[in-house]
């Protein structure tokens, strides 16, 4: 089995969300970018299925040359290979392109992406390159079990989760819970140290017209002080009469 | 052209967002001056449909679309757009509609935003308001595309009546055999979900352990609120993974959210931020989530809760 991980390379989540250029750019100053945590769980799953399975592994993401410290991470944690595609991330839509020809050039029979990248939180990546793959596609995974070419997945629904039947090939839109927190790695200085020698393969782009673009950002309202009360009937009473939620 | 909505039907009915995103397609549909189709299936309570202003409504009935592979979902809602000239196809947040936008935006070749806050700021050229950052942020978005989709974020738009007269269509489009089997399904039936939720209970780290949960159920069913949990929480297996609510877990746009036991940690509030009124209980008043809370009472959740319950139960009673 060949596995591709899409890894998009996010602010950590600790960060503090500012803008310039009159709010039409984010600020990066003082950013640490890190594997997408949605990512970073799927690389951890597609771990065991090269472990224990005999998978190859490949992670690749779309991005300027400052994504290739995130993508040397992946490659401590384990994976074989990167691609970096050599383009701007602008788009959902473009993204899933770029991606679509790294799967057709590379066969791959498992595509592994996040159900959404904590930055943009578009949502769209992994359903829009099933499309143009024309694989199958599972979204919102939170359990995954492959033997032979058949895939059994655990999608999480609204109040509950189904468990579905599928073939490869197959793009899987992940999340947390498919691995346990406590299986994610942290890697190693050996994991460092052999990450620098595996390749890390840059490719052109290919053109695509994009669909939508991100023209200014906003921060929300600052909001005003919180009210502190002394007791349950001076809340029951602002919640009713003052806030009219209950 | 005109503008379509899919509204999901779960059991023949309506859901809250499904209503949403109809009233969103019906104040769209009045700024641009057209029509707005909701497409659905397998129900035949389409009064309400009307009631938030759809003036013609496309039943699809097919057995095609008994299937959990939602690119045929994502076929027969792309067969509506071309059938009714619609330009503009509308979604919701739910996690079907989170599985099927994309899809419908790949197949119609249509730009697609989703997490969209609010009608236009512009038609021409075409802008939405979208959450980014995990509601630290927003931003907005031009769709460049002569089909574009929206995907709404929920709880963010609200419901409006617009009672109209609508036309009513069996509509089955050829479709292919999905290739998605569903084998089993574990749903819970009588609760309230955070899919669906108006208030959100949620607890964390500072109440100790799971078997604490008692006082937060109690809380939850007299708000008749869904039960939500740090992250920490579901990592330590006090609560199942689906309550984690967070960056990295589930969106909690309610109106009222209860945070009980939670420091208020960046990533936690992240994916809370959204909510109208936040409540805050904790024992430390340096805890952060004062700051972003509309009202905070300071002291232990052990007392306070099931006081809380046992006034709102009074309270309840008294205002039906
Ligand atoms: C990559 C990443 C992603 C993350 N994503 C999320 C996410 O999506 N969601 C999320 O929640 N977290 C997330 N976190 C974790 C986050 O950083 C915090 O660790 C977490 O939110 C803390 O949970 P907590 O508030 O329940 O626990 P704590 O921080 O331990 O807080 C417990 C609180 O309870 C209070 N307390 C103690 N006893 C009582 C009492 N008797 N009565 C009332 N109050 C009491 C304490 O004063 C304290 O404020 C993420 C972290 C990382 C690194
Ligand atoms: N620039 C990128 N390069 C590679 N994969 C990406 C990129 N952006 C998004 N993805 C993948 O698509 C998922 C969903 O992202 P999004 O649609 O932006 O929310 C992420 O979790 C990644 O797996």
């Amino acid at each position: 089995m060949k596995i591709l991980v899409c890894i998009s390379s996010v602010p950590d989540t600790t960060s503090k969300i500012n803008f310039t250029d009159n709010n039409t750019k984010f600020d990066t100053d003082g950013i640490q970018f890190v594997i997408n945590p949605h990512d970073e769980y799927s690389l951890t799953r597609a771990m065991w299925f090269k472990e224990k399975q005999g998978a190859s592994l490949t992670v690749v993401s779309v991005g300027n040359q400052s994504v290739e410290s995130t993508l040397r991470k992946a490659l401590a944690i384990g994976a074989d290979d990167a691609i970096r595609v050599n383009a701007e991330a602008t788009d959902g839509y473009f993204v899933a392109q770029q991606l679509a020809e790294v799967v057709k050039n590379g066969n791959y029979d498992l595509v592994i992406a996040g159900r959404e990248s904590i930055d943009y939180n578009g949502g769209m990546v992994p359903g829009m390159l099933s499309s143009l793959l024309d694989y199958n596609f599972v979204n919102a995974v939170t359990g995954i079990e492959i033997s032979d070419n058949k895939a059994s997945l655990t999608r999480e629904i609204d109040g509950g989760k189904e468990v579905l039947e599928t073939v490869l090939p197959l793009v899987v839109g992940s999340q947390k819970g498919i691995v346990k927190e406590t299986e994610l790695r942290i890697p190693n200085m050996r994991g460092i140290m052999m990450a620098r020698k595996k390749p890390l393969n840059v490719v052109e782009p290919i053109s695509v017209e994009p669909t939508t673009e991100v023209k200014s950002f906003e921060k929300p309202e600052v909001k005003s002080a919180c009210k502190i009360v002394e007791s349950v009937d001076e809340l029951i009473d602002l919640l009713h009469n003052e806030a009219k939620v209950i | 052209m005109s503008i379509l909505v899919f509204a999901e039907s779960s059991e023949g009915k309506f859901k809250k967002v499904a209503l949403e995103v109809t009233s969103y397609g019906k104040k769209l549909a009045e700024t641009l001056q057209t029509n707005l189709v909701v497409v659905t299936a397998f129900t035949e309570n389409t009064e309400v449909l009307s009631k938030y202003g759809a003036e013609k409504i496309l039943i699809g009935n097919s057995d095609a679309l008994k299937t959990s592979d939602a690119s045929i979902w994502a076929d027969f809602i792309a067969a509506a757009a071309q059938k009714e000239n619609a330009d503009i196809i509308i979604i919701d947040a739910s996690a079907n509609g989170a599985f099927v936008a994309p899809l419908v935006a790949a197949k119609l070749q249509a730009g697609f935003t989703s997490n969209v806050v609010d009608l236009p700021v512009s038609t021409s050229p075409f802008i939405v308001k979208r959450n980014a950052f995990s509601t630290k942020a927003f931003n907005n978005t031009e769709i460049k595309t002569a089909k574009k989709v929206i995907g709404l974020a929920k709880n963010s738009f609200g419901l409006f009546e617009n009672p109209v007269q609508s036309t009513v269509e069996d509509f089955s489009p050829e479709l292919k055999a999905g290739k998605i089997k569903r084998t089993s399904i574990d749903k819970t039936t009588d609760e309230v979900t955070i899919a669906d939720a108006e208030i959100i209970v949620a607890g964390g780290r500072g109440l100790k352990s799971g078997d604490n949960w008692g006082m937060i159920e109690d809380l939850a069913e007299v708000l008749g609120a869904a039960k939500a949990c740090s992250k920490p929480v579901s990592d330590l297996g006090w609560r199942p993974h689906s309550e984690h609510v967070g960056q990295t877990g589930k969106q909690a746009a309610v109106n009222l959210y209860f945070a009980i036991g939670i420091s208020g940690a960046i990533q936690h509030l992240a994916g809370v931020n959204a909510s109208k009124v936040k409540v805050v209980i904790n024992t430390d008043e340096e805890a952060p989530f004062f700051k972003a809370a509309e009202y905070g009472i300071v002291g232990d959740a052990f007392e306070i809760v099931p006081k809380l319950v046992e006034k709102l139960k009074a309270f309840k009673a008294e205002n039906g």
